[in-house]
């Protein structure tokens, strides 16, 4: 199955989901509206032509504060159909906000809880939303564009 | 093989055994610096090199350097790595737990200052000895095995000067009353 076809495939079922496309990336990405992404990954982890049960990367991304947006960034594959898809969602920078897809990959789970860690995604019904790698005492998200360090964790200096 | 059938019969007990008279400081740093146990972990890349080090073909047993399991049963802790803030109070944790008198070799330059990391690292340490005193650096990223054995030695070579009976902070304070 060509990328076109699951293209044509997404809009037929679930219409006005798909913004654009990115052909440059490897794979090549669809551009999904935010609000129907979980339904989108829904549809392609059930639908018995692409069936994409593994997901194989998650990705948080600051785009800065000049576009001010976030993205989130799923990489997936379909191991019987050996399909590979990136989907794309742009979030408001402000307020980061998009449905997890823990209930249909299990394997979301961390990689939410870092998009969450490092760039302060926030992910709805998700069902254990903590920080993954930092302390959970630490300030801010470390990723963002516009990030300062704190000045002292647990009273030790973190500057040089 | 005479000493040995000595001892088997128990010769050493019949008083044909010799005395040795030393120093009670020296016999204390001597049993110290023969047997520096370390803690056994590891942080980062350093790590690897603190391991082959103990490998047999850098042999750190010869010098009486075997790692311990736990920090209740070392003398010595070698920060072997990157030194994040999060492992910042575990380090310091273990540290605590170890009985005096205990020793800390900082390995490597990410233990020293931050390493790679001092600039950009907003989560790393920038030098162990913000939470826990050092008594020896090795400089290096990473050390050689080579590198790290001299740390051992400069290590023997600061508990061979130490004494029981005049602690340096108290020396240091009569001088000071002196003046
Ligand atoms: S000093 Fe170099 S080798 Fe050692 S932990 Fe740091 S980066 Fe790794």
């Amino acid at each position: 199955m060509q990328f076109e076809e699951i293209k044509s495939l997404i809009e037929k079922e679930l219409s006005g989901s798909v913004l654009g496309e990115d052909l440059i990336s490897t794979p090549k990405a669809l551009l999904i509206d935010s609000s129907q992404i979980k339904s989108v990954c829904e549809f392609l982890h059930t639908h018995e032509k692409t069936y994409f049960d593994s997901l194989s990367c998650l990705t948080g991304l600051d785009n800065g504060e000049e576009a001010n947006t976030m993205e989130v960034i799923y990489h997936m594959y379909s191991i019987p159909f050996d399909l590979h898809l990136t989907l794309r969602v742009a979030l408001d920078r402000s307020k980061p906000t998009v449905d997890s897809v823990t209930d249909i990959w299990k394997t979301a789970d961390w990689h939410e809880r870092e998009a969450y860690d490092l760039l302060g995604i926030q992910f709805k019904g998700h069902p254990d939303l903590r920080r993954i790698l930092l302390p959970d005492d630490w300030e801010g998200y470390p990723l963002r564009k516009d990030y300062v360090e704190q000045e002292k964790y647990h009273e030790v200096k973190v500057k040089y | 093989m005479k000493q040995e059938e000595n001892i088997s019969l128990g010769g050493l007990k019949t008083g044909e055994g010799g005395i040795i008279i030393s120093k009670l400081d020296d016999l204390l740093n001597w049993s110290r610096l023969s047997s520096l146990w370390p803690v056994g972990f590891g942080l980062a890349c350093c790590a690897i090199e603190f391991m082959s080090t103990a490998s047999s073909a850098y042999d750190l047993d010869r010098f009486g350097v075997i790692p311990r399991n736990s920090p209740r049963q070392a003398d010595v802790m070698i920060v072997s790595g990157t030194v994040t803030f999060k492992m910042a109070d575990r380090v310091k944790r273990l540290y605590e737990q170890m009985a005096d008198p205990k020793y800390v070799i900082s390995m490597g330059s990410c233990a020293n200052c931050g390493g790679p990391y001092w600039e950009h690292g907003y989560h790393v340490l920038k030098g162990v000895d913000r939470v826990i005193p050092v008594d020896v650096y090795v400089p290096g990223c990473p050390p050689r095995p080579e590198a790290l054995i001299g740390g051992f030695l400069k290590l023997q070579e600061k508990i061979r000067t130490e004494s029981i009976m005049r602690p340096k902070a108290l020396e240091k304070l009569m001088k000071k009353d002196a003046v």
